[in-house]
């Protein structure tokens, strides 16, 4: 973990080290106290009383309907999004891994929507599917499927997740694409030679070496589905329509604006950092295992 | 490659032209819609190709702003949006580099805590402490400056945990060479560790650089005032003000101008842009 060959010197270590140290100290974690501070408060109405009530607010957050539902859609969210943008990609990449003409040209076509803004990735695709004006919804609604994603909450999570898939494919597909390149070409060619179709040679061979590749991509997107997509919801749904939409990150937002219910606001920070722990471990302990392979 | 015979040779590039086209989809109906005029668009006629007025849009999307507000011309976003995506991904980089520095090559009391106070960072995102970071930052008068846009967002585990990794791959012999011909540290960092991390760099300021241009949550808590806004929290701004006067062709417009920077990023630095991805990850 360190060098052999180091160099004296007192203070000039801690010199190298204050400014991250600052900024970590100011903007990361004295908030992050703060947040627990505050899970443990309650606020009057009018903002001039405030008390310590124990797990008064976390207490509350777990008698409310309305916090299961929000943990609810934050969930179905990330299964659509991870489900859906892991096999489109996986289906790219493993098209752009044969050996085929312009290979490079259609990685180079398929990669940029990664940076593309969430939030206008959320325009782009409202411009879309807004009911009156969207191109697409103007052929949905020819169907007579009557899509309306500003009164109906299934066709606007369903807009969300597409808008979410579309975004994150592209990075999915770049890290299956880094996963199929690492397979031996040998071990696939001498399957080929017993006889296994393309077919039998992805389930039986590709697949099994990628699950290290798989794992860590599905971790990624609950992460992304977490936290990226605010600029989604909020460009998009701002939540809604009656809280369809609402993510656990988005509700944070939501609850403690304006100084609203800040209390609530702060305990589901804290439920959110625990959440998010728990996944930075998953994710460390699958890279461990992952240096064994 | 293994077998290729008769129609199975076409099924790639069928599937990957049909997943190029359904991912630029959205984009190519954005660069039509901002072409036409706005009561064509919200009556839902627009038609499929691009239109006439794709000059006089851009023109007033940039330096004139859209007419049923008070919104500044984009042009002023753009700078903004410039400012803080450099500062930041050369921030990280400057104060990251220099903390691996320290933590690999010295050693001293504390040098665990310190790494493991900035490694603990990456489970707290912003998202999680959005109004007690906001209320530090309203406190120490940082709200609608650069720097409350910036500094906030400065520090970073990953650069760091970056940095640390690639110093830990240069050999010894290159320290041990420098401290007989009498350098210092800084002058080792200066001659030695700055020019072989080039690449490295490289990578990570096109990775951190579309990390500060799509900043979204911190923006819209931080800025007040219109000329102060990035432009990726200006598009959203315009749409709300009221759905039936929404002027589609500014906003898609606007998103064009947002997505342009970014995206030419990642086409023309690819090679950096995908080590940055890959390798920051791990």
């Amino acid at each position: 973990m360190q060098k052999r060959a180091i160099f004296g010197g007192k203070s000039l270590p801690y010199l190298l080290l204050l400014p991250q140290l600052f900024v970590v100290a100011v903007f990361f974690y004295w908030p992050a106290s703060q947040a627990l501070w505050q899970s443990f408060l309650l606020q009057d109405a009018f903002g001039l009383n405030t008390s310590f009530v124990w797990f008064e607010n976390y207490k509350e957050l777990f008698e409310d309907t309305g916090y299961y539902r929000t943990m609810l859609t934050t969930a179905v969210f990330a299964i659509m999004v991870a489900g859906l943008s892991l096999s489109l990609a996986l289906l790219l990449a493993v098209q752009a891994d044969k050996s085929i003409k312009g290979a490079s040209v259609y990685k180079t076509l398929l990669i940029w929507p990664y940076a593309v803004a969430p939030a206008v990735a959320g325009v782009l695709w409202i411009f879309m599917f807004q009911p009156s004006l969207g191109v697409v919804a103007q052929g949905i609604r020819a169907m007579g499927w009557n899509w309306n994603p500003l009164l109906n909450g299934n066709d606007a999570l369903t807009l969300v997740v597409l808008a979410s898939t579309w975004k994150q494919i592209s990075y999915n597909f770049l890290f299956f694409l880094a996963g199929l390149q690492s397979i031996p070409r040998a071990v696939i060619e001498a399957a080929a030679i017993d006889g296994a179709s393309p077919a039998r040679r992805f389930w039986t061979i590709i697949l099994p070496l990628l699950s290290p590749t798989i794992f860590f991509l599905v971790v990624v997107n609950i992460v992304y589905v977490f936290f990226d997509t605010f600029g989604i919801i909020d460009a998009m749904t701002q939540g809604g329509p009656s809280k369809a939409t609402e993510t656990l990150v988005y509700k944070v937002f939501f609850d403690g604006r304006l100084g609203g219910n800040l209390g609530s606001s702060a305990a589901q920070s804290v439920i959110l950092m625990i959440m998010v722990v728990a996944l930075t471990a998953v994710q460390f302990r699958f890279i461990e295992r992952r240096v064994a392979y | 490659m293994v077998e290729h015979r008769g129609l199975g040779r076409v099924v790639p590039y069928i599937i990957l032209t049909l997943g190029v086209a359904i991912v630029a989809f959205p984009v190519y109906l954005c660069f039509v819609g901002s072409t036409h005029p706005q009561e064509i668009t919200a009556n839902g006629q627009m038609p499929l190709t691009p239109g006439p007025i794709f000059f006089e849009t851009y023109y007033k999307t940039l330096f004139v702003g859209s007419s049923g507000s008070t919104r500044e011309p984009v042009a002023t976003m753009l700078v903004n949006s410039f400012i803080m995506a450099c500062t930041i991904a050369l921030g990280k980089i400057a104060i990251s580099i220099i903390s691996a520095f320290a933590v690999v090559y010295f050693k001293f009391p504390l040098r665990m805590a310190a790494f493991w106070l900035i490694f603990i960072t990456l489970m707290l995102p912003v998202e999680v402490r959005i109004y007690p970071t906001y209320k530090i930052a309203a406190d120490l008068n940082l709200l609608d400056s650069y720097a409350g846009l910036t500094i906030p967002l400065i520090a970073s585990a990953t650069a760091t945990l970056f940095f640390r990794q690639f110093f830990l791959t240069i050999p010894d012999e290159l320290v041990e060479a420098s401290k007989l011909d009498g350098a210092g540290p800084l002058r080792f960092f200066w001659d030695t560790v700055l020019p072989l991390s080039r690449t490295n760099i490289a990578a990570l300021f096109v990775i951190l650089f579309i990390y500060g241009w799509n900043q979204y949550l911190w923006p819209i808590l931080i800025t007040t005032r219109d000329d102060m806004q990035t432009i990726v929290i200006g598009i959203k701004k315009m749409i709300v003000t009221a759905d039936a006067l929404t002027e589609w062709n500014v906003v898609l417009a606007t998103a064009m101008l947002a997505m342009l920077p970014p995206v030419m990023v990642v086409v023309l630095m690819q090679r950096w842009f995908v080590k940055g991805l890959v390798e920051t990850e791990k």
